[in-house]
């Protein structure tokens, strides 16, 4: 039993305000301008928010809710999100997760666990549809002063001048000029800032297409993990993929190969039974469904001059893996706060370099990840894909062939290959690494309280200082917590994850990624790697 | 430069030559090219070194 029920979607309507700029006589300057009011754009108007630089987002849409699209959010996206203030909403909305199963045919060939240690405060994953994560992300927007967010902004028009931008905006009451010191390009694959400044977006396209479906049913007998299917016996040859996410939806990906014909598969009478043929006698609702053909792409770089590209504008990627929207937001997070230290005069313009190199390297890890997976999921020739069988069949018989299954390499935090951090003197255990982003683990209050590592870092560069005498002297724009004072590693988990001793010290930038550590601490490397960190 | 072993390592080469022959002895050439594709990922992963199945795949990437 199968309906197609279009009025179903999950929409969000706003409103278009007119804003005094329009009736400004000269283009009225503002420090920050966002274009885009997606994940990232939102991510980063937020955080520029919280670290107090105002910002104005300008959108070309007065909805939000007009696709199916991402669904998985990944842990580090969490970790950010919660410091963002709307991590306890995103878990309690999502479905968590961190169990994935592989099948050839019938048969389980691969089962993985994504998070098998205790003691973070965040899941591997929760699956929540990508609507409700923006809306969470407008709540906390409206939130928060000094975000100006306006819908129905299309930006149309970008003139480069030495120190800013001057930015032309279509409204539905005409035209309307805006300068900038810096315009943040988060307005997606179909970048318009990138068409006006003329950028190539290059890399490849692939042959076969996918139908992607959110259907509604009541399913609680089918576990909460994700499970990809090679050849199986309701879809031959091709694959397919089922996923739950919030309120009874589930995710469907079913692959349809190169030579489908994308507008009869949209038609209820070839894709209901074809879910339906999947589902077996259970019934279901179609919320969405759509044809996708997946890109693996790049611009050559993201930093040009005052206009700056995050997320899918700069990069995008097929969505096995999920490394979309989750590295667009770690985009967000890197730039932010290296912005807000040259908006502050904390740091120069070389600092903003780092943004490229280090989004630039996690770009071309993801994409290296997401076109290796559509690869295995589409062979591009028989001779591929015998080869792809061969590791399929050897699964149940060999480890390693398990492992050379690419049902898509979920996302995972980059670790910056970066000159902002200064080298290790001391050889160092434990997962902490540098440049990656800090491990969490458990911690206590000395009141008692209980908490998290993450949960109990600052806004601005922190050090963390293993209780060993005296209260380590800072240089100013660091903040210190000692660990054994200030939190206690009751658990011994820090230890562990970090390698610590006492008198062992930590710095770690505002993005919580590891930029130096030490086993002594000494105010003058404290200092030297600080500066290093701010890119002088 | 040059991890791989080309000089002989069997002490019989006949008879390593015949397991292979042997094994793909009545099989449709599908079938051998099915049985090659799961004796390469065998043999390459219990090499374990991707700097020598990379000259490997050079080697054997020569034309005639
Ligand atoms: C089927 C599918 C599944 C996916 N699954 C995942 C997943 O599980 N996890 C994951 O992380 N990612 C996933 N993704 C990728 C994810 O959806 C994108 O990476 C993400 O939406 C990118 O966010 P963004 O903010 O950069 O761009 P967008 O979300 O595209 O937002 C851009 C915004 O800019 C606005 N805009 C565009 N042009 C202008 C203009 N000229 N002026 C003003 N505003 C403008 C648009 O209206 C839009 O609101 C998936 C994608 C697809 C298609």
């Amino acid at each position: 039993m199968a309906e197609s029920a279009a009025d179903r979607k999950v929409i969000y309507h706003y409103t278009y305000r007119r804003s005094p700029d329009q009736d400004a006589r000269a283009a009225v300057c503002h420090p920050v301008v966002v274009v885009g009011a997606g994940p990232v754009g939102l991510t980063m108007a937020i955080d520029l928010a919280l670290r107090g630089v105002d910002v104005v987002v300008l959108d070309d849409s007065d909805r939000i809710g007009d696709g199916s699209r991402g669904i998985c959010w990944s842990k580090r996206t969490l970790e950010i999100l919660n410091r963002l203030g709307i991590g306890e909403r995103l878990l309690e909305k999502g479905v968590t997760w961190k169990l994935g199963k592989v099948f050839l045919g019938e048969k389980p060939v691969h089962a993985f666990d994504l998070l098998p240690e205790e003691g973070h405060r965040m899941p591997a994953f929760i699956n929540l549809q990508q609507y409700y994560l923006e809306k969470a992300l407008v709540d906390r927007a409206d939130e928060i002063d000094g975000i100006d967010l306006r819908w129905k902004n299309r930006l149309v028009g970008l003139d480069r001048g030495n120190d800013g931008a001057h930015l032309t905006i279509e409204t539905p009451e005409g035209c309307y000029a805006l300068d900038a010191d810096w315009v943040i390009a988060a307005d997606g694959a179909r970048s318009a800032v990138r068409d006006l400044l003329g950028l190539p977006f290059v890399g490849q396209t692939f042959e076969d297409k996918f139908l992607i479906a959110d259907v509604t049913m009541l399913a609680d007998d089918i576990p909460t993990e994700r499970r990809f299917w090679f050849d199986p016996p309701f879809h031959s040859g091709q694959s397919a993929l089922i996923h739950r996410q919030a309120e009874d939806s589930w995710r469907i990906d079913l692959q349809l190969g190169a030579d489908a014909d994308a507008d009869a598969e949209l038609k209820p009478e070839r894709y209901l039974p074809r879910i339906g043929q999947m589902l077996g006698d259970r019934h279901f609702t179609v919320d969405w469904v759509s044809i996708y053909r997946f890109n693996c792409r790049r611009i050559e770089r993201f930093v040009h001059g005052r206009v700056i590209f995050v997320g899918d504008s700069a990069h995008q990627v097929s969505p096995f893996g999920a490394r979309g929207a989750n590295s667009g937001i770690q985009d967000a997070e890197n730039l932010t706060w290296k912005l807000v230290a040259v908006l502050k005069q904390q740091a120069g313009l070389a600092l903003l370099d780092s943004y490229d190199r280090e989004r630039m390297q996690a770009a071309d890890e993801n994409i290296g990840h997401s076109t290796r997976s559509t690869d295995f999921i589409a062979p591009h020739s028989p001779a591929e894909r015998r080869l792809r069988t061969a590791v399929l069949l050897l699964a149940p018989k060999a480890e390693f062939a398990q492992r050379m299954i690419n049902s898509g390499r979920l996302s995972t935090a980059t670790v910056y290959d970066t000159p902002l951090s200064t080298p290790d003197e001391n050889p160092f255990g434990g997962t902490a690494q540098l440049g990656g982003p800090a491990p969490d683990a458990p911690v206590s209050r000395p009141d008692g309280g209980e908490c998290h590592l993450l949960d109990a870092l600052g806004r601005g560069f922190e050090l963390l200082y293993v209780a060993d005498g005296a209260r380590p002297n800072v240089p100013d724009g660091i903040e210190v917590l000692v660990i054994g004072k200030d939190l206690l590693d009751s658990a011994g988990l820090f230890a562990d994850r970090f390698d610590a001793r006492p008198g062992s010290a930590y710095l770690l930038r505002p993005d919580q990624h590891l930029c130096a550590r030490w086993r002594h601490f000494d105010a003058d490397k404290v200092r030297a790697a600080h500066r290093r960190a701010l890119g002088h | 430069m040059g991890k791989l072993v080309t000089a002989l390592r069997f002490p019989d080469p006949d008879a390593a030559y015949v397991a292979l022959v042997e094994a793909r002895r009545g099989l449709t050439e599908e079938a051998a090219a099915d049985l090659d594709a799961r004796l390469v990922l065998i043999l390459a992963n219990h090499i374990g070194d991707l700097d020598v199945l990379n000259e490997a795949i050079a080697l054997a990437s020569q034309p005639g």
